[in-house]
This record gives structure tokens, sequence and C-alpha cells, in this order.
């Protein structure tokens, strides 16, 4: 059976070329880029070529670049740094629609007598700058927005958040996991001061991240080790991934155009051909603020887990923001906290596609998704008398 | 992903009875769409008075319909009676198990057998004098006294899988506690669960490759389980422990041991004959 794979929000296939550039760094060139021999010097050279690559894309300097293992470390890093530059503030500043990497950082900061303030987001999932700037106080040690949300694609202002931040002389962190390689991003032309991105969300490996640190930000490691990264983040760096994540990169910048043209048509076809050929369902977040790649659709009166391991008969592959497949007992919170009704959230299912995402495959899900659904309201008690309201309105 | 047996597997995506029956004798609906998962059951009783015909319709996950499928096919047949003995580890068991955080979806099968049989014998619907607990789902007392009861459970955690209580905001934690401790302080030493001897011999296997198993190996020695035959555990020594004079007493007094806290205190090891 073949995959028809829409959960790149998840993770995406690591690209050809980029195996290709990383596969010398595994058995050949394995020296150490800190040796003193040229046989591990010239990997260090070709890590310095990364990370041209890697500032390239985001719109930085190669040494504003510190290579970390994750998504999940650069936030816990930036986060991190900008509390121990503050030690005497107290305040942090979030948004309830946070990535855990973030959001379960807070709570666990929360626990070590840190103020958190939460801010709500509207129906459509966008902030409320107003509130933000309200929320902004001379205790404030950091503030720590998403760019764009993993579950329904919303992008916030956050170059706009990070001006009015940085006028009130308070470090903005963004987590830009989701954003980076799907929007055009240019650190110069903003007052972002730290920003964090996974490379296996833009068809690099797993198991390596970037953390971004503007020039003049006080950093403090939180990896505390040898001389690597400028003793920003100590450990040997992880070579082939950190080759694959500037060849990734570069493949970024040049397919930047087509991930807002071709990607994100694709994107618009299968979410209205959907919306047209199901009845009772809706997208959840705003659709113009929104990634290119991203669609999350609410099914009402079905249940996520039920379509995905459906859908997952036929190869095709999404998530959902139901409490079932969370194995918590309630819903996504982003939907929560947009207020989606609980009848539209347990049937949430988000589809993220890729550059490699076809035509055909669209089709293929546009063919088998409404049966699926028929057959799940088929079952599902609500739904009967749901249609018989409508039949005797 | 969930792990799923192959059963529970087959049952959601080919499910029984799906549907409503006509001219019901019980009927019965339990859950709700803001706790996740739904089922109405109905049935239909034959001149014997026995179960001629079970239906469900269920909202919920994977698990939850396929709880609502076996629970019609295991009650097809079976006096009103009969039926009311059915209880939710009855509904995991015909399904090969389910993953611990599922359980409540064979409780909700419980229920709903409940109520449906009390809907055509005329009873209260609801227990008396039942008190909201949890407010996120709506679970009762009484509801959180029977599943820790009959499940033997002993944390908030494990009352959360089994009735979904306490899986929203939280606050009801400690009132669980306190049912808890009460219902286990009243009750006498409950009879573990009695299980199928597949479940059986699955805990042994779970408990010989986590608890026991690491430590043989540590001396450089093994452990091969042959077979089970109804309490007797039937096993190979391997490795440095074959030759081990004091093997026997690793077996009694460590494997054993372990496989009686962890598996049923019932169980007698024994070394397969060479």
């Amino acid at each position: 059976m073949k995959t028809v794979y829409l959960d790149n929000n998840a993770t995406t296939q690591v690209a050809p070329e980029v195996l290709e550039a990383m596969l010398p760094y595994f058995h050949d060139l394995y020296g150490n880029p800190s040796s003193m021999h040229s046989f591990g010097g010239q990997v260090a050279w070709k890590i310095r070529e990364a990370r041209e690559q890697v500032a390239a894309l985001i719109g930085a300097t190669p040494d504003e670049i510190i290579f970390t293992s994750c998504g999940t470390e650069s936030d816990n890093a930036a986060i991190r740094s900008a509390l121990a530059t503050y030690p005497e503030r107290r305040h942090i500043v979030t948004s309830r629609v946070e990535h855990p990497a973030v959001k379960s950082l807070c709570a666990n900061l929360a626990g070590q007598g840190y103020r958190i303030t939460e801010l709500p987001v509207d129906k459509n999932g966008i902030l409320d700058m107003e509130q933000f700037v309200g929320s902004l106080t001379p205790d404030t040690a950091a503030v720590s927005l998403m760019w764009a949300n993993n579950e329904t694609g919303v992008i916030f202002p956050v170059e706009k958040a990070a001006e009015l931040a940085r006028e009130r002389g308070i470090p903005f962190h963004t987590d830009a996991v989701q954003s980076t390689g799907k929007i055009p991003i240019n650190l110069q032309k903003s007052a972002i001061d730290m920003l964090s991105f996974s490379g296996h969300k833009l068809h690099a490996p797993k198991g390596i991240g970037v953390l971004y640190v503007r020039k003049g930000t006080r950093f403090s490691p939180f990896l505390i080790g040898g001389h690597q990264e400028k003793g920003r983040r100590g450990g040997t760096e992880n070579t082939p991934s950190i080759v694959g994540l500037g060849k990734a990169c570069e493949l970024a910048a040049r397919d930047m155009d087509a991930e807002n043209t071709t990607v994100k048509r694709l994107r618009d076809r299968l979410e209205s051909a959907l919306l047209t050929r199901i009845p009772k369902c809706r997208v959840n977040g705003d659709i113009q603020q929104r990634l290119p790649n991203t669609t999350n659709i609410s099914f009402e009166f079905v249940e996520g887990e039920g379509i995905l391991l459906l859908m997952n008969e036929h190869g095709i592959c999404a998530s959902s923001g139901s409490a079932c497949t969370s194995g918590s007992l309630q819903p996504s919170h982003v939907l929560r906290a947009m207020g989606v009704p609980f009848t539209m959230a347990h049937g949430s299912i988000r589809f993220s596609l890729s550059i490699y995402t076809t035509e055909e495959e669209i089709d293929f899900v546009i063919e088998k998704l409404p049966p699926i659904i028929e057959r799940l309201r088929s079952m599902s008690p609500y739904w009967t008398s749901i249609a018989q309201a409508c039949v005797s309105a | 992903m969930w792990e799923y047996t192959d059963k529970v597997r087959e049952h959601f995506l080919n499910p029984r009875n799906v549907g409503e029956v006509e001219n019901p004798d019980g009927v019965a609906e339990v859950g709700s769409i803001a706790c996740g998962d739904a089922l109405k059951l109905s049935f239909k009783l034959d001149e014997n008075k026995r179960i001629k015909e079970a239906m469900f319709k269920t909202f919920g996950c994977a698990s939850a319909i396929a709880s609502s499928s076996a629970l019609t096919e295991m009650i097809k047949g079976m006096t009103l009676e009969e039926a009311k003995k059915v209880t939710n580890q009855d509904i995991a068991a015909y399904l090969g198990g389910l993953p611990q955080e599922k359980m409540h979806c064979s409780v909700m099968g419980k229920e709903a057998l409940e109520k449906a049989i009390e809907n055509y014998q005329g009873a209260p619907a609801k227990e008396p004098g039942a008190q909201i607990i949890c407010e996120c789902f709506g679970v009762t007392d009484r509801e959180i006294e029977r599943a820790v009861r009959e499940n033997n459970l002993a944390t908030v955690e494990e009352v959360t899988n089994y009735t979904k209580a306490g899986g929203g905001c939280g606050n009801c934690h400690d009132a669980i506690r306190q049912i808890i401790e009460r219902v286990r302080a009243e009750a006498k030493p409950v009879a573990p669960p009695k299980l199928t001897n597949i479940q059986k011999i699955k805990r042994i296997e779970e408990a010989l490759e986590r608890e026991i198993r690491p430590s043989l190996k540590h001396d450089g020695g093994d452990i091969e389980l042959i077979d089970v035959v109804g309490n007797r555990v039937i096993v190979a020594v391997r490795g440095a422990c074959a030759a081990c004079k004091a093997s026997d007493i690793t077996l009694k007094h460590f494997v054993e041991a372990k496989l009686r806290d962890l598996v049923s205190p019932d169980l007698i090891i024994e070394e397969v004959a060479p």
C-alpha cells in the first residue's frame, strides 16, 4: 500500500539531496571538527558552510547560529538564558497555544516561583495584541511566543510583538519550528532576540535543531561543556546532521516560492473539496493568517481517532486534536483555547502538506475521506438525531 | 499509536450489530460528546427472556467502538441475570485486552448494559444519593467507588483510566484519593481480577522480560518460558543459570516471588524436565 503522508507538521522525510550530503560524514569524513589535524579540520570547514546556509535562510549572520539537538532544547536554552540574564525578574509572558516544549517548561518554572502569563487567543486562534502589551511589566524576564501554531498553522505577529518587547527592554524568543522554511523570515529586519527551529520539520533529519541568538544578546548556555559553538553549547558537533541541515535550509530557500504557491494551492484544494463534500465540518483557525501547508478541519459528531485509523487503512497519514489520540482525556489545548466546541474538537483532523505532496495524493484523500466520515457518523448516536432534526426543520 | 490487539482492530473495522433495535425491550445511553465518547445500547428479548438482539451506536475512539461491538456479541443469548454478571473486565478480555488508558471504554459498555437492563426492569436509572465528584466528566462517587472495588484500583491515575474521573481540570484529585482510601479500607482484601489464560501468559512474559530477565542477564544467565498449565509456570534456565547449583533457589526465591507479586499469587514455578 502506498503511503500518503499528510503529517508534515509532525515530521518530514529527509530530502534525497540532504541524505546525499550527509552520507560522507558518517564513514569517510568522521573526524572531529575540533581536532588539530586536517582530517578533522575539513569537517569544521563543512560545518562553517552549513552555518552560513542556515543563517541565509532566516536572514541571520553565521555567528548568530547555535546548533542544538532539537527544537525543544533550543526553546529550553532560550528561555532559561533569558531568566539567567535577569535573575531579579520573575515573570514570563507566553500564550495558551504554545507547543509543550514551551508550555510545559513554563508550567515547570511556575512551580519554581515564576509568574506566568498565558495570553489567550480568539476563536480564530489570533493573539490579542492589546492584551499582549498590557501583560508586559518591568518584572517580565522573557516573552516566548510561537511564530506559527503546529496544530492550526495560525501565524502570530511575532515581529510586531518583538518590537513592543524591545521597547520595554524585555528579551523576546520565538518558537519558529513550524514557520521556518515555510514562510520568509528575515531576522536582520526584526527585533527578535532568539529563535528556535528544528531540522526534521524541513526535510533534514531528526536530532538537529537551531537556536538563533541575536548578536549582542546576553546568553547563558544550557549545556555546559567543551568550547563548541563558541562555548554556547557544549558537546561534539553532530556533523552529518549539521551538514544535512545546511543543505535542507538551502533547499527550503529555493522552494519557498513553491511552498507558498504549489503547496498552498494543493492545501486549498483539499480543504475546499472536503468542506464541499462533507456536511457539518469547518476549518479551525484563521484562514488568512496561516501557514501555506496546514489545514485543521473538524468533522462534527465523530471522533478523531476513528477517522485516523480508517484513513490509516488506506495508507493516509494525518493527526488529530481529539482526546483519544493524545492519551489525555481532553481534546487539544490549542482548540480549547480557541473555544472550539467539544462536538467539533473531538473530530478535528490536521493535514499538513509538504513540497513532496502530489496532486494525485490530494485527490486520493478527497475520494477516500467522505465515506469514512459517513461510516463513522452512521455509527454515532448523535448523528441520527441531528440528521432527523435537519430533515424536520 | 495505541497498541490495540488484532481483535480490537477487527471489531473496530468490522463492528457487529451497529444500529438500534426496533421496538427494544431495554435501551440506555451513557457518556456525552463533551466526554469524548458515548454509547447507545438497545436490546430485545425472545420468548424465553433471553437477549435475542442487541445493537449499539457509539461516538468515540476505536476501542470504544470495539468494546460496544464486543458487548453486543457477548450478551446475545444471555438471560438478563447472566448479562448482569458481565463485567468491564470480561469485555476487555473478550477483546484480548485494552490499553490501560482505554479501560474506560469497557466501563462505558458495562454501564450501558446495566442501565439498559434497569430500563427494562423499571429500576431507577440513577443511583439514589450519588454525588458528582468529577465535574469535567460528570462522574459520581458511586461510579468511582465501584470502579475502585471491582478493579482493585489504588491510584488517581488508575481511576482516571477506568472512569475518566480526574482527567480534566484535576480539582477532584483529592476527593478521588479519599474515595480510594475509604473503599480500600472498608474492603476486605479483594480477590485479584481473574485472568484468562492468554492474559496470564502475556503478563508472565512481560514480568519475565521487564523484571526478571535483566537481573539474570546481569549474572550471565537467562530464562525461557516453556508453558503455562493452570497455575504451573514451566520454564527453562539458560546461560550461566543452567550450570548454576543455586538455580532452583533463584527460581523459587526470586523468579516465583516476582511472578506471584506481579501476576498472580497462586503461581508455582517449575523447571522443565531436562
